[in-house]
């Protein structure tokens, strides 16, 4: 038999706050995260508004023998070695970045090498002003100079005002090698890059590794920040975002489900969780959150019918079915990417109706983007995060919906509530047309 | 490595290579850029894709003559494709075509080869890729970031900067630069709905592909995985990278010379560009559509050094680990030696980057873990002629590998003049090697290291029934 695994520790790092507390209190309180963004004059772009992971600080989460490498560390890698930080405690796992290791010489739980670290990442923009500046030193009348930009002389101008370390802020590697630097997580290490599916194909590649016996536990989830110029204006040159006004009530743009949706808004941070061998886990006497019992991924078929496009989603999510052995009648609730915006929303209409037939309307939908946005590389993975603490809390948060759903679908407005919940799936598409599927199932003890 | 007692869990399947691939800096067609191997030719010459005159490394390996129309005979759905995912397609392309599943050459022909015995199910042919990311509309964001700096301020003005950007940069031009496209358009291509993945470990990535895709197939979650990677970093900020990083040779009056592995007067890599993609298949449904596999994949391993962003952890560590548990899943003893006393490797493509660091340490970490086996195994490097393919250069690297099993010769280092005491490995310096005489190449491994410390080893046995 494979090796069973189990979540034993959560760590998020969203638009809410640092940490799980802070995710789900949002997310059960009704309140949106989102509105105008703050960080940069956005009041250029056509969609100004966001939800920013605010007041946050990377040295604060960096063990202090570290804190040099932070000026290295883009946003996104600040965030996730936050997360990961937030993981390691709730675990309880003891490691080279532990302050319980550092500060009180507690034994490491696991020998480094049985360490993996599967985190997804997208893609990283350079800093505008950081360019811009060196830029500048490099033009000819007015323009631009590649010449220059050569710095083959002496003239101060053009390459050479970049720090000599410039391009590794940048390499979407770079949060999974700073974990492991941190965590001295030496065994199989990965960075999956498909937009929002990479954090829930990174949790199923860290399920697969320990279940073949590489590693007993693993760092898994994703995280981005697209929040900056270039992040943004990227996002909303591929489609994506609701085009805002002055005065718009940013929660109640992003409408999942709704025909008459526009778009979602970005948003940033992701989740980093421990995923663990269960029989490892019981044996250090962790608490196990939740347990993974099956994972799938499928790609989207390029298409004009939805119904085409849903082949993709449905191949995961039967995938992740057949592995935990149960059938689609099992399943208590669904968080899906639910992004707002109609292309993709309506290719995951369709999965969910060809695998969950007509009871799809008895099983909630757990929504985040009204609160949160578009995490980016950071969404499925705060999907995996926010499954796991419904099963934990037997609750499901809050769901914010200005408009209404297509018919069919239990996505509208509701108040958080208490739920039986045994079983509960994950799924997420990215733009592009990666998908995966993650059943998760509450934990005995 | 395996914990006591779940070894090989899961790991039921064989996994074999039906076909390959490539678009690299020598040319596109695997046999004829083999030649060129065995030859000792360089791909490496001036920057044209950029004017690159004055950057302190001028010179790079790029893929010339690339049209993707030679390869698809419906090329139109991919005309917004950057140079990643266009040598990805083409790359695929041939390496299907080997497998024997269709000729994308002619039209309607893509999953022709699928009627022999077993139909093509699309829920079962997955892509697991380690593509780089495209390229960034450089004149347009320089464009955009001048207007909008106040050289008084020493800021960016973002209003302004946003009017400017739109205006210069597009749809397609920014979705392509994401780093699943590749994956994307080859689902497309090819028809796959199982499966699909990218990852970028840097130098890494491809190799970590074809394992991660290996393991896909080894556990029965796929029949088919087009695997590998592709990638371009000639361009202005990723030379710029690179060149501030001090990691690239600036060898510039002598470029066809300048990628050195191992080499004493080594003063680090020289940048190349293109794709590996390999068919990767269950052995049962290669066997049941009648393919011919070219060689078994028989080992994977993946680790991290967990040392420094900037720095290989000096002793190998890293490397020792991946390289171990790549062995240990092929079931081979670095350490052991057949009847006739030769080694159980066969053949070692190396990383061999030509950077002092990577060369040296990689040295010792294959010392390390080959005792006194390790110089007795040809061990090389043909980034030394078509420079280091970054993303792309495990997958490209693994297809020689698999050429020296078929053909039973390794390629050569080139340019490997001045012996360094600490590069003290045979290396095939400058001239190919006829293995014939010694049994020919039986079991091969090839080695990626990428910047942060990500390792991954793959070892490929011939296929043998």
């Amino acid at each position: 038999m494979p090796r069973r695994v189990v979540i034993t520790g959560i760590g998020a790092v969203t638009p809410f706050g640092v940490g799980i507390d802070a995710l789900w209190e949002g997310l059960c309180s009704g309140k949106s995260a989102l509105g105008p963004i703050e960080s940069f004059d956005a009041t250029g772009f056509r969609s100004s508004l966001g939800a920013e992971v605010k007041d946050f600080k990377g040295r604060d989460f960096v063990p202090k023998t570290y804190r040099k490498a932070v000026k290295v560390m883009a946003r996104d890698t600040k965030l996730a070695v936050a997360a990961a930080q937030c993981a390691t405690e709730e675990a309880g796992l003891v490691t080279q970045g532990s302050s319980a290791h550092a500060d009180d010489g507690a034994a490491l739980t696991y020998t480094p090498d049985r360490v993996g670290c599967q985190i997804g990442a997208g893609l990283i923009a350079a800093e505008v002003p950081e360019l811009a500046m060196a830029m500048a030193t490099a033009t000819e009348d007015g323009e631009f100079s590649y010449a220059r930009w050569g710095t083959d002389d002496e003239t101060g101008a053009g390459m050479d005002n970049l720090t000599p370390l410039w391009m590794l802020k940048y390499l979407p590697n770079m949060l999974a090698c700073h974990v492991t630097i941190i965590h001295d997580a030496q065994g199989p290490s990965n960075t999956i890059t498909c937009c929002e599916a990479s954090g829930p194909l990174s949790i199923g590649e860290s399920l697969r590794v320990i279940e073949r016996g590489d590693a007993d536990v693993c760092f898994s989830g994703g995280v981005e920040s697209k929040l900056n110029p270039m992040g943004l204006l990227r996002l909303d040159l591929t489609g994506v975002l609701a085009h805002t006004n002055p005065g718009d009530e940013a929660s109640s743009l992003v409408r999942p489900y709704d025909e008459n949706a526009t778009g979602t808004l970005v948003g940033e941070g992701g989740g980093i969780l421990i995923v663990e061998g269960a029989e490892a886990a019981k044996a250090r006497g962790a608490r196990a959150i939740c347990a993974i019992e099956g994972f799938g991924a499928g790609h989207t078929p390029a298409s004009t019918d939805p119904e085409r496009r849903a082949v993709g989603l449905e191949v995961a999510i039967e995938a992740a079915l057949k592995e935990a052995e149960i059938g689609p009648e099992k399943i208590d609730a669904i968080v899906p990417q639910g992004a707002g915006h109609r292309h993709a929303d309506a290719t995951e209409e369709a999965a969910l109706r060809r695998v969950f037939g007509d009871r799809l309307r008895d099983i909630p939908l757990v929504t985040v983007t009204p609160q949160i946005g578009t995490l980016a590389a950071g969404a499925g993975a705060i999907g995996v995060c926010v499954g796991a603490k419904c099963l934990e809390q037997q609750k499901l948060p809050a769901r914010l919906h200005a408009g209404t759903p297509v018919d069919g679908l239990d996505a509208g407005a509701a108040d958080a509530r208490d739920a039986d919940l045994e079983y509960v799936l994950v799924c997420t598409g990215a733009i592009g047309g990666q998908n995966a599927a993650i059943v998760l199932k509450r934990s005995a003890g | 490595m395996n914990a006591p007692g779940v070894s090989n869990v899961g790991r039921q399947r064989r996994v074999v290579i039906t076909g390959m691939g490539w678009v690299t800096p020598l040319g596109f067609d695997v046999d004829s850029v083999w030649t060129k191997l065995l030859s000792g030719a360089s791909a490496i010459g001036p920057v044209t894709h950029f004017p690159a005159e004055t950057f302190r490394t001028n010179f790079a390996a790029e893929v010339k003559g690339f049209d993707l129309a030679n390869f698809f005979a419906e090329p139109e759905p991919f005309r917004h494709a950057q140079r990643n995912s266009a040598y990805a397609l083409a790359a695929a392309a041939m390496a299907w075509k080997q497998a024997g599943l269709g000729d994308a050459g002619k039209p309607g022909q893509i999953n022709a080869g699928f009627t022999k015995g077993a139909g093509f199910d699309e829920r079962r042919v997955g892509i697991y890729l380690g593509a780089g990311e495209g390229i960034l509309n450089f004149d347009g964001y320089a464009k955009a970031n001048l207007e909008a700096w106040d050289s008084d301020s020493r800021s960016v003005d973002f209003k302004r900067w946003a009017e400017e950007a739109y205006k210069r940069f597009d749809a397609h031009g920014e979705t392509e630069q994401e780093p699943n496209m590749p994956v994307t358009h080859l689902a497309e291509a090819f028809g796959a709905c199982g499966p699909a993945f990218n990852c970028m470990t840097a130098c890494a990535a491809s190799t970590q592909s074809v394992g991660e895709a290996f393991e896909i197939l080894s556990r029965g979650d796929a029949d088919i995985m087009l695997a590998g990677g592709a990638h371009s970093m000639i361009h202005p900020l990723g030379m710029t990278g690179f060149i501030r990083l001090t990691a690239m040779s600036t060898r510039r009056d002598e470029p066809s010379s300048a990628s050195r592995p191992f080499d004493q007067t080594r003063d680090g890599f020289v940048m190349g560009e293109g794709a590996g993609i390999l068919v990767l298949e269950d052995l049962e449904h290669a066997l049941a559509r009648g393919a011919t596999p070219v060689a078994e994949v028989c080992g994977y391993g993946s680790s991290a050094d967990a040392y420094r962003i900037t720095d290989i952890q000096p002793d190998g560590k890293g490397a020792i680990a991946a390289m171990g548990e790549a062995l240990e899943q092929a079931g081979i003893d670095p350490g052991a030696t057949d009847e006739n006393g030769r080694p159980l490797v066969h053949y070692i493509s190396a990383h061999g980057t030509g950077t002092k660091e990577n060369d040296s340490i990689e040295t010792k970490a294959v010392k390390g873990l080959f005792g006194d086996n390790a110089g007795r195994i040809p061990f090389s490097s043909v980034k030394s002629m078509m420079g280091h393919l970054i993303q792309a250069a495990g997958a490209v690297e693994l297809i020689t590998c698999v050429q020296a099993i078929r053909t039973g010769f390794v390629p050569p280092t080139m340019n490997l003049r001045t012996p360094d005491p600490v590069c003290d490995l045979d290396y095939v310096p400058n001239q190919a090697r006829d293995l014939a005489d010694a049994g020919g190449v039986e079991v091969a491994m090839s080695n990626s290291f990428g910047f942060g410390g990500q390792n991954d080893t793959l070892v490929v046995r011939r296929y043998r029934g």
